[in-house]
């Protein structure tokens, strides 16, 4: 810190492997911008197959995000504040669907959700069809993101300190009101985050939804086929477009989350 | 009004055995330990953040061991971190009245009572983030206030303040006492309790060792530890004057001393170690301001050297090495002189 000039050799070469690393990021999505015209961005923007798939992605993952965040933010207070038998077992399943192969994962939900199983049978009845609908989409990006949203919120669980909660009590609020007027609005930033993460998780995903639902088609598995389809020329501006809309929600995001600071320091 | 009996936890390593007192409405009691002697764990039982293992406290006659911390009716401020940093002094006073259904405009009037009765007024729109220590405990006060509790229980409110704000709280507490609040205090400073309490309950090892008034604990510790713990073994109560030159004078029932202080005129407890004390046979011998005749009631052997008694109108008790308890040939019935050093008295403002 104290070093006015220069830099230790060590930091130069930590640096330039750094920046290999920003490299590799950068350098395909700059190059797959860079190699894709106007004309066709504009084309491709005005498809309506591709809009469709755009505002159907963001829909299905904004809505898996929010359904599950009803279960799962009580799940991560629990998580952070007490302490039960095979605690460390729940906190490993939860991380289960960040290391399963996601195809297997669409696999494994399929067998619960198909028609002819109780899950899938009842929601039949209910006239929510899950194989090839939003409901399945939705199941199969709240499946592999939603590990995210809850070790995000339990680690802003754990950071609230424990001793407001335990005043919050002694004032005679309910350990409900406690949870909603205390603990959630100290945690907040966390929980935001990890329901942006969640979110952005969910968008991306390809493989499980491509196991339960091909059609109606989200922009992952749209690129994908155009890819098959036609090739590389034909896939690139649905990629760029839907990157484009991605990373311009996601900076909106943090910047809102961002400016809502208060929690304990 | 408050009444502990026999409680017992374990947890861990630690255990806590056997607490039992009892607090008086209006009274001011204060639970002295050093850190480490379960203060905290008597604590959290009380406010039913833990269980505990076996006994009973009962507030106002109704059994409250199993009720759930929001259903007792106490008033907690806690050590650290007291007050919800993501609400203002008006919503966090606000907090315990709004829990209890209270209606706004009652609240709002709350607010602004406590806020003025704790020296809080000017503060009700501020951030906890912008206030000192001084004024977050005094928030905490009004807020531990507002509900309206039966007792009040205290955890070290005073610990990590500095000297100046230390004085204004503690002057703030009293006053609050005075006014027929029910307190419990946590603290592991003598200077605090002797202070503020009315009561003191001794923690060591996790059970309470002796419960007595200032006065009695330390002039007549119970045990080695309160004695070691405590380290004072004469106080006295009574008022400050300005006295000559730099001096005030201390007066006192049947005890008057020059003392060298800052403190101003007003009620107070004097105290003194026993080390302090010197006894003389003949008067004229020291240059001590105070020097005061008396009869030698006991000699008694203490863990290092002797300690004697004096009765001097009030008994005055003197730390002695061996050799001169020999050397003067001390024992009962003599007549001696007990000097003082005006240096020696610490004045603590009551």
């Amino acid at each position: 810190m104290n070093r006015p000039r220069g830099m230790e050799p060590m930091h130069l070469v930590f640096a330039a492997l750094g920046g290999a690393v920003l490299l590799f990021i950068i350098a395909p999505l700059a190059g797959m911008v860079l190699s894709t015209g106007r004309s066709e961005l504009s084309r491709t923007a005005a498809d309506p197959a591709v809009t469709a798939s755009v505002r159907l992605t963001l829909l299905t993952s904004m809505g898996a995000t929010l359904i599950l965040a009803v279960a799962s933010v009580p799940f991560a207070w629990l998580l952070a504040r007490r302490n039960f038998p095979l605690k460390a077992l729940v906190n490993g399943i939860v991380d289960v669907p960040i290391v399963i192969p996601h195809s297997a994962a669409g696999i494994a939900l399929l067998g619960v959700i198909a028609p002819g199983t109780l899950v899938g049978g009842t929601a039949e009845r209910l006239g929510i069809e899950f194989v090839g609908g939003p409901a399945g989409i939705m199941a199969g990006m709240a499946f592999v993101s939603v590990p995210f949203l809850v070790n995000a919120a339990r680690d802003g669980f754990a950071a609230v300190p424990l001793r407001l909660e335990q005043t919050a009590l002694a004032l005679g609020a309910s350990p409900l009101r406690v949870f909603f007027t205390i603990s959630l609005p100290l945690a907040w930033r966390s929980v935001l985050s990890g329901l942006i993460l969640m979110w952005a998780r969910g968008m991306s995903e390809f493989g499980a939804v491509l196991i339960i639902a091909y059609h109606p088609m989200i922009t992952p598995v749209l690129i994908y086929e155009r890819f098959g389809a036609f090739g590389l020329r034909y896939a690139r501006p649905v990629s760029v477009i839907f990157i484009g809309v991605c990373l311009a929600l996601f900076v909106v995001l943090r910047l809102v989350a961002g400016g809502r600071r208060h929690a304990g320091g | 009004m408050l009444e502990v009996d026999g409680l017992s936890k374990r947890l861990g390593d630690f255990s806590m055995r056997d607490v039992s007192f009892e607090v008086g409405a209006g009274e001011y009691f204060v639970l002295l330990g050093a850190s480490g002697t379960g203060k905290t764990v008597l604590l959290e039982t009380l406010t039913g953040i833990i269980s505990p293992d076996s006994g009973r406290v009962v507030l106002r006659g109704r059994d409250i061991t199993r009720i759930p911390p929001q259903r007792r009716s106490l008033g907690v401020v806690f050590q650290d971190q007291v007050l919800f940093p993501h609400l203002s002094v008006r919503g966090n006073i606000a907090y315990g009245p709004s829990s209890r259904r209270m209606g706004r405009a009652q609240t709002n009037k709350a607010v602004e009572r406590l806020a003025r009765e704790t020296g809080a007024e000017h503060l009700l729109d501020r951030r906890p983030k912008t206030l000192s220590g001084g004024e977050a405990q005094r928030v905490a006060l009004a807020r531990a206030l507002a509900t309206g509790p039966d007792c009040l229980l205290l955890d070290e409110p005073l610990s990590s303040l500095d000297t100046v704000a230390r004085a204004d709280l503690r002057a703030l507490l009293r006053r609050l006492h005075a006014s027929g609040t029910t307190i419990v205090h946590i603290s592991h400073d003598y200077e605090e309790a002797v202070s503020l309490a009315t009561r003191i309950g001794v923690m060591e090892n996790g059970t309470i060792v002796q419960t007595d008034t200032p006065e009695e604990i330390l002039m007549h510790p119970r045990s080695e530890f309160v004695a070691r713990f405590v380290g004072i073994r004469n106080m006295y109560r009574g008022r400050l004057e300005r006295g000559e030159r730099d001096a005030s004078r201390f007066i006192g029932r049947g005890i008057e001393l020059d003392v060298l202080t800052d403190a101003g005129p007003g009620p107070c407890v004097a105290l003194v170690r026993g080390e302090d004390v010197t006894i003389e046979l003949q008067h004229g011998t020291s240059s001590a301001r105070n020097v005061i005749a008396g009869t030698v009631r006991e000699v008694l052997p203490a863990r290092l050297g002797f300690e004697a008694i004096i009765d001097a109108g009030v008994e005055i008790a003197a730390h002695l090495a061996g050799e001169s308890v020999f050397r003067m040939g001390l024992r009962r019935g003599m007549s001696v002189f007990v000097s003082i050093k005006a240096s020696a008295v610490r004045v603590i403002q009551s």
